[in-house]
């Protein structure tokens, strides 16, 4: 599908099995919100969406169901309950006669009962969300597409939303589609990460895939480790900038190659011993991530290195010391690009 | 400070002033006399009409306003607001050529079926809803605009046709946007004079409204114009008071 906007195209082709959650994932202005709303037809497209052999837009033979014939179920970041509705009405709005019958089981069932009468604006957020949750899934939709669902909550109350969102994806037989910004989310909901850059596909599959071998500095940054780019020369990696990275099995050709934090170790005096990639760098940048602390050193190779904080005051790194970094070539582990 | 103060005295000195000189021992005679209850009656009659009619023809005109862009959206906003800044003697000069026995509409609707509208209390609430339409329509546009378009995304994803998003979530979220756009209109409809002498004459229980009335008063005994004046003076006050809480009290 290609969706055209101002300076922006959203330009991919992806297919997604029944029963699966795919989670989309992008920075910001990545085109994930643009891929839901074209999905749920409410931006005009160019190519072709097809749900289980139903053609929902096809731009050559004019083909365009309407959003309310498509029966997707939509979710927003925040609730967008109908604000003059009751929560029985809104989970009702969706069902026929006798809409509002079914639309009780269903709070009953999630334990809202007691909120049937009450009006969006006394609810928490996080009930709020769940009845928004609720008022889709009652509607039974073939094609579940949530947008970023639980952004918009507290930390606290994130969980909560969370369990009931995993029950509900559970229970539900169509095709899931999320789109979030939060690594764990993904994570915990989804079968398969969709990565979307400037609009186009960067990268698909496994969460374990995805984050073992990230293929843009977006997902690395996820994933939380080094991300080096450059050309495999047998037994280093020849990065961009000139410098050479010691790996075992570095191939040819364009690599990707990724080092883990822990694996980047500090030193006052250059290290003598067995380690093959040794520069001198120098501390950036602190961020106290639990007991540890990632420390960003700028050097020939820049890298993020992740260090106790002892060693933090033993190398004095808050100042901006100038260290020895070295890590060891098995550490590095090299991918086609 | 003093200039808002100014302003203020602006609004207070006139109403002072027919308060002041008030004929108070007239007011009595005047609010029960015959022709203050025709007048008070047919302007009561020919707003609340006027403003029905704004309400049926102005919120689909807000709707095709707020839904257009461009070139069109600018003519079809420009003729919308025309009347709010056109006097509205030169409206009822407009009116009465277009639906006037010789008119552009009004020839050959007399013609061909005898129907003359000019003269009529059917052409003072044509008068009052040209002149009062653009305050409801511009109110309704404000708030169409205003309103976060996933309410509707969501009606539709949950299965509902245009009519029913229109109908369960477009109109009732529009409520505090459509009364007070029909407050307004209402209360400009009720003081309508010059397009309505213009185009619909003074015909005392036909088409003299209060406003007409006063006017007609002030040349013959002035002290029945401040009595009629007050009157209305009240009943727009009570009318204001009376709607305020819902107004104020609407989501």
């Amino acid at each position: 599908m290609l969706v055209k906007r101002g300076g922006f195209a959203l330009d991919l082709d992806m297919t997604i099995f029944a029963g699966e959650t795919v989670a989309i994932l992008g920075p910001n202005g990545a085109g994930k919100t643009t891929l839901l709303r074209a999905l749920a037809g409410l931006v005009p497209l160019t190519g072709h969406v097809e749900l289980d052999g139903d053609v929902f837009d096809d731009s050559a033979t004019g083909v365009h169901v309407p959003t309310e014939k498509r029966r997707v179920g939509l979710v927003f970041q925040d609730h967008v309950l109908f604000p003059h509705m009751t929560v029985l009405q809104n989970v009702a709005f969706g069902l026929g006669r006798e809409g509002e019958g079914i639309a009780m089981t269903w709070l009953n069932n999630a334990g809202l009962g007691s909120k049937a009468g009450a009006m969006p604006r006394e609810l928490s957020g996080g009930q709020a969300q769940r009845v928004a949750l609720l008022r889709t899934m009652a509607t039974q939709p073939r094609l579940l597409l949530l947008d970023e669902p639980l952004a918009a909550l507290d930390v606290t109350i994130r969980a909560e939303v969370r369990r009931e969102l995993s029950r509900q994806l559970a229970g539900f037989r169509g095709v899931r589609i999320l789109v979030t910004h939060d690594p764990l989310e993904a994570i915990a909901l989804a079968d398969r990460l969709v990565v979307l850059e400037h609009g186009r596909i960067v990268q698909s599959g496994s969460p374990a895939d995805v984050t073992a071998r990230p293929r843009s500095r977006f997902v690395a940054d996820l994933a939380g480790v080094n991300l080096l780019r450059g050309r495999g020369r047998g037994d280093h990696v020849e990065l961009q900038d000139g410098a050479a990275l010691a790996a075992p099995e570095a191939g040819d050709g364009d690599v990707f190659a990724v080092i883990h934090p822990r694996a980047v170790a500090l030193y006052l005096a250059r290290p003598d011993g067995t380690p093959r990639n040794v520069w001198r760098g120098r501390a950036e940048e602190l961020d106290l991530m639990g007991e540890r602390v990632r420390v960003r050193i700028s050097g020939p190779v820049p890298l993020v290195a992740e260090v106790t904080p002892s060693a933090v005051q033993d190398l004095h790194l808050a100042s901006g010391a100038e260290v020895w970094v070295a890590v060891k070539a098995t550490e590095v582990s090299v991918y086609p690009a | 400070m003093v200039l808002a103060a100014v302003g203020l005295l602006l609004f207070l000195l006139p109403l002072a002033g027919l308060v002041a000189r008030a004929p108070w021992d007239q007011v009595g005679p005047a609010l029960v006399a015959p022709e203050t209850a025709t007048a008070l009656g047919l302007s009561l009659f020919c707003s609340v009409t006027a403003t029905a009619v704004a309400l049926i023809l102005g919120i689909p005109l807000a709707l095709v306003l707020a839904r257009t862009t461009g070139t069109v959206r600018a003519v079809l906003r420009a003729l919308t607001t025309l009347p709010m800044v056109l006097p509205p003697v030169v409206g009822g000069v407009a009116l009465f050529l277009a639906f006037g026995r010789r008119g552009l509409v009004g020839g050959p609707l007399h013609n061909a079926f005898g129907i003359q509208i000019t003269f009529t209390t059917a052409a003072a609430v044509i008068a009052e809803t040209f002149v009062a339409m653009p305050f409801l329509v511009i109110a309704v546009e404000g708030g169409l605009r205003a309103l976060d378009p996933r309410y509707e995304e969501a009606a539709r994803a949950l299965g509902a046709g245009g009519w029913k998003v229109f109908a369960r979530v477009t109109l009732p979220l529009l409520r505090p946007a459509i009364f007070s756009g029909a407050v307004l209109c209402w209360a400009r409809a009720l003081g309508e004079f010059g397009a309505t002498i213009t185009f619909a004459g003074n015909l005392p229980g036909r088409t003299q409204t209060i406003p007409l009335a006063v006017y007609v008063a002030l040349e013959t005994r002035p002290d029945g114009a401040i009595a009629l004046s007050l009157i209305l003076l009240a009943v727009s006050l009570a009318i204001l008071i009376g709607l305020r809480d819902r107004w104020l009290g609407a989501p």
